[in-house]
């Protein structure tokens, strides 16, 4: 008879297993992979947590345009900063991507764009609540710019050298004001367009131009379809663009003027 | 360099004399910690003294004569200079209290990302965004309300003439909180040293959020006031 021992025979999860390493190992060695992860990033093969690969993680990733490799240790207190700034950076990328859901799903005229509201409510997978998920953090952004620009005055973080960088941050603020209430009119119901109304109203009380701001705001002596045209194209367009662009000297600024303000 | 309380210099100086055995009178241990914190040590001061040398110090650079011949003990090395680090070469006082970006701010910030997605998807979960009838230019719901973080000039126009609420106010506070770094000189960002500036800011935050809020939730039928737990908030309130 032949030997009756046998291998130890391998279960099929541990064949898995060993496959799955296998072609993990493959995968990470490939030019493929090594080109995309950099030296110190996390997904390469045998990252270790060294100094040096932290340092890396940031200075060879696209992470390096917003942060240094190193911020002072007050500057990493959440208590401190209450991560509002970050929130609402947050909130923008989250509002971005629900807003580009939405507009699918959307057209900016006065015959059907309440209609397309409705049917994402009723026809679209998740339609409701991503469209729930954009007004809500919409509201909560205001908020947490709000709180941020409260923050910033009572910690005299406004004080040189961030002095032009608070006067970014305010311009930020009207921006964010200015997306929200553009936003406000889109749905195209009795609640948005009486809010319109009475905001709009108020623009009218500009002294010496008044009337032609609110003419080319609203395309026109009352709202209407041209309104609804313009301030879609302001709010998912022309006022991202610009916010983005204030974004980006905003958080270069913190960099270039020492990092955020020190402790109290 | 900060100043060393007067007993703890003594304390110190009651220290060194006896660790030198108590041999040294207290006035010379008192001459040694003149310069900043850096002693010369002992043996070599002593030894420039027998040599007649006048021992100097407290500047950044201790010169000591030559001698005109070798040592009492037949030395013929001797000590010219004393140089201190921080007069020869940049030594930073403080180094800076740094951390690694990744993970100590990395984290924090994905986690709270990963929170406020979290906290804007359950409450989306439950809470729907409003939806009411198509817009109806002919029918004017009451009351009308601008959206909440306008109802504190929605609220000033019910006080004022529009060019003041409309105009006047709201465009010297947005002036003035966008100069407010050129306005307030006061260098200081310590609490207690801004008073003034903090009142003034807190006033005027607080101004708005009372406004805001008697406008979202006080201001009924026809912009009357109400209360909302008469009225409800019913019809009065949108988000």
């Amino acid at each position: 008879m032949a030997n009756m021992i046998e291998k130890p025979k391998q279960s099929l999860p541990e064949k898995l297993q060993q496959g799955a390493t296998a072609a993990a190992d493959w995968m990470q060695d490939s030019q493929f992979w090594t080109s995309i992860f950099r030296p110190g990033s996390i997904f390469r093969k045998g990252y270790t947590d060294s100094p040096r690969n932290r340092s890396y993680v940031i200075m060879n990733s696209v992470l390096y345009h917003l942060h240094p490799v190193k911020v002072k240790r007050h500057a990493v207190k959440v208590s401190y900063t209450l991560c509002l700034g970050g929130l609402s950076f947050f909130l923008f990328i989250l509002l971005t991507i629900t807003g580009i859901f939405l507009m699918f799903f959307y057209r900016p005229t006065a015959a059907a764009a309440w209609s397309d509201i409705e049917s994402l409510h009723t026809q679209v997978s998740f339609g409701l609540l991503v469209r729930n998920m954009h007004r809500w953090g919409a509201h909560l952004m205001c908020l947490s710019v709000f709180l941020h620009m409260a923050r910033v005055f009572y910690h005299g973080a406004y004080k040189a050298p961030r002095e032009f960088n608070w006067v970014v941050g305010v311009i930020l603020l009207k921006l964010t004001l200015l997306l929200s209430f553009t936003g406000y009119l889109l749905p195209w119901d009795q609640l948005s367009l009486w809010a319109v109304t009475v905001g709009t109203n108020m623009m009218g009380f500009t002294p010496v131009f008044g009337d032609q701001v609110r003419f080319v705001l609203l395309g026109g002596k009352q709202i209407g379809a041209e309104t609804l045209l313009r301030w879609y194209v302001l709010h998912v367009l022309m006022l991202p663009f610009v916010l983005v662009i204030f974004l980006a000297i905003h958080f270069w600024r913190v960099r270039k003027d020492g990092g955020i303000s020190g402790p109290l | 360099m900060t100043e060393i309380p007067e007993h703890l210099l003594k304390r110190s100086q009651e220290a060194k004399a006896k660790a030198d055995g108590g041999s040294a009178p207290p006035a010379e241990a008192a001459a040694s910690s003149d310069d900043d914190g850096e002693t010369i040590p002992r043996s070599l001061l002593e030894q420039s003294q027998q040599e007649g040398g006048p021992a100097t110090s407290g500047g950044g650079v201790a010169t000591i004569a030559p001698p005109a011949m070798a040592g009492p003990s037949g030395n013929t090395h001797r000590l010219l200079t004393v140089v201190k680090s921080g007069s020869i070469q940049d030594v930073k006082a403080n180094p800076g209290d740094k951390v690694h970006v990744w993970p100590h701010l990395l984290a924090p910030e994905f986690t709270a990302a990963l929170f406020i997605t979290a906290f804007t998807l359950v409450f989306s979960l439950f809470i729907n965004a409003p939806l009411l009838e198509l817009a109806n230019h002919n029918a004017t719901p009451n009351p009308s309300k601008a959206p909440w973080y306008f109802l504190g000039l929605q609220e000033l126009l019910t006080m004022f003439d529009p060019m003041i609420a409309g105009v006047t106010i709201p465009g010297i506070v947005l002036v003035l909180l966008g100069f407010a770094p050129y306005i307030d000189r006061n260098p200081s960002n310590a609490p207690e040293d801004r008073k003034f500036a903090i009142c003034i800011q807190t006033i005027h935050l607080m101004f708005w959020a009372v406004l805001v809020i008697i406008g979202s939730f006080f201001r009924g039928q026809g912009f009357n006031f109400t209360y909302p737990w008469d009225t409800g908030l019913h019809g009065i309130f949108h988000l």
